[in-house]
């Protein structure tokens, strides 16, 4: 057993190693970069929404997202 | 605050950010209403950003709330009541090579409540603009009062944000946000009363709450003018509140000018430990409040955007004006209406009108 965990971490180390590239390139992210791929299009009445929920609700928290990458949003 | 209504603060403070370009120049104004339940609230919002140099950009942002109550909760322990609550936001980006750091301080101010709140946050896009990082931290000073009372009482919060956006394919985008809220201090509510054998006594509430929320989203370009959205989020806290959010949508443009979305929501939780209906006898803490206890919500909502792109006066670029409407329905599992015995329940309806311009 102790074996097989000393693999597995060695494993991962020399995955760390390997470089992956980015496998979508910038000129095949059009479709990302439209405006109705964005986490929020209208972000004043996102956020105004996620306000009504919340004051009724016991849940609170990671109600907006973060944002995309490539310049998209 | 009365009654729960917006003991949620700094609405505007939500640490957010999307790396390696700085938010676009752009005015923003809504008018929102809400009602449902006894309770109307509504009132204009304003907000404004602008570069200030090429690398750093500022934002202000101005809200209202009108309330006007007559909830269940206010029917039966307490007389309507009309108040206002309004909230000025101000915030400020910095661009710095693939990294985008964020500044900002809300202020929120009704009759007996008081919140400040200060942000910071940075995002960062790695792996050839594939990835994007992002973490957020604020710290909120609130006060809470009670109007016929010299009732005051201090609460601090602190929120913890993490954020990875991924590129997974050509056409798909996934989102994983995660959420730490602390707090210290009074997390009751001054008017508010729990019941012991059907007598009235007031709420007692631990005067810690940490929660954690954890979302996950993805984002699907299902064709060129039409895009589906799913997000689910868990919740859980140290009052043993536990919830899960689920939430559907779909995007689709309607020729050049109109766009169209559509979306469903469904919320259902498992209340707070030391909430009951109706408790046997004292205890430690004692909760009446319907939003700690057992309910589901569904919430069923369209959105209807025209957009504006030439001849617009003023120097604008371009702009959107956008019609939403949300019905949401709560079904309550252990709260009772007292006036009849029936387990609660009623439907509301969320309307904002809104209009944006880039210049």
């Amino acid at each position: 057993m102790k074996r097989l965990c000393l693999s597995f971490i060695a494993v991962l180390c020399f995955a760390g190693c390997a470089r992956v590239e980015p496998w979508v390139m910038p000129y095949e992210r059009e479709a990302l970069a439209d405006p109705i791929m964005s986490t929020s299009r209208d972000p004043m009445l996102d956020r105004h929404r996620a306000h009504v929920f919340d004051v009724r609700e016991g849940a609170r928290g990671a109600t907006v997202s973060q944002g995309g990458g490539c310049g998209c949003n | 605050m009365r009654l729960r209504l917006l003991i949620v603060p700094a609405l505007l403070a939500t640490v957010t950010l999307s790396a390696a370009t700085l938010p676009e120049d752009r005015v923003e104004a809504m008018y929102h209403r809400y009602d449902g339940g006894g309770v109307t609230v509504d009132g204009p919002a304003v907000f404004a950003r602008r570069h200030i140099t090429n690398t750093v950009s500022a934002a202000a942002e101005y809200y209202v709330d009108s309330i006007s109550s007559a909830s269940i909760d206010v029917v039966t322990s307490a007389s309507p009541y009309s108040e206002q609550r309004t909230e000025t936001h101000l915030g400020l980006d910095w661009l710095y090579g693939d990294t985008l750091m964020a500044a900002s301080f809300t202020h929120s101010d009704e009759s007996d409540y008081q919140s400040d709140t200060y942000g910071l946050s940075v995002a960062q896009d790695v792996f050839g603009g594939m990835t994007t990082i992002s973490m957020g931290y604020a710290h909120g000073d609130d006060t809470v009062e009670r109007v016929d009372t010299d009732f005051e009482d201090t609460v601090d919060r602190d929120n913890f944000v993490l954020g990875l956006t991924q590129i997974l394919t050509p056409t798909l985008l996934a989102t994983a946000d995660y959420e730490a809220v602390l707090e210290d201090g009074y997390l009751a509510n001054p008017y508010r009363s729990a019941r012991i054998l059907g007598a009235q006594v007031p709420e007692r509430y631990p005067r810690t709450r940490t929660s954690h929320a954890l979302a996950f989203s993805g984002i699907k370009s299902w064709s060129k003018d039409t895009a589906l959205r799913g997000r689910y989020r868990y919740f859980t806290d140290t009052w043993d509140i536990k919830a899960h959010t689920f939430e559907l949508g779909i995007s689709r443009y309607l020729g050049e000018r109109w766009t169209a979305d559509v979306s469903y929501r469904f919320y259902t939780q498992d209340g707070a430990s030391f909430y009951s209906d109706d408790f046997d006898g004292e205890y430690n803490y004692m909760s009446r409040d319907k939003e700690l206890s057992d309910f589901d919500s569904h919430a069923l909502g369209g959105r209807l955007s025209w957009s504006m792109k030439n001849g617009l006066p003023l120097g604008l670029d371009r702009a959107n004006l956008t019609l939403s409407y949300d019905y949401v329905r709560f079904d309550y599992d252990n709260f009772t209406d007292i006036r009849n015995g029936d387990l609660y329940e009623f439907s509301s309806q969320v309307f904002q009108l809104y209009f944006t311009s880039w210049y």
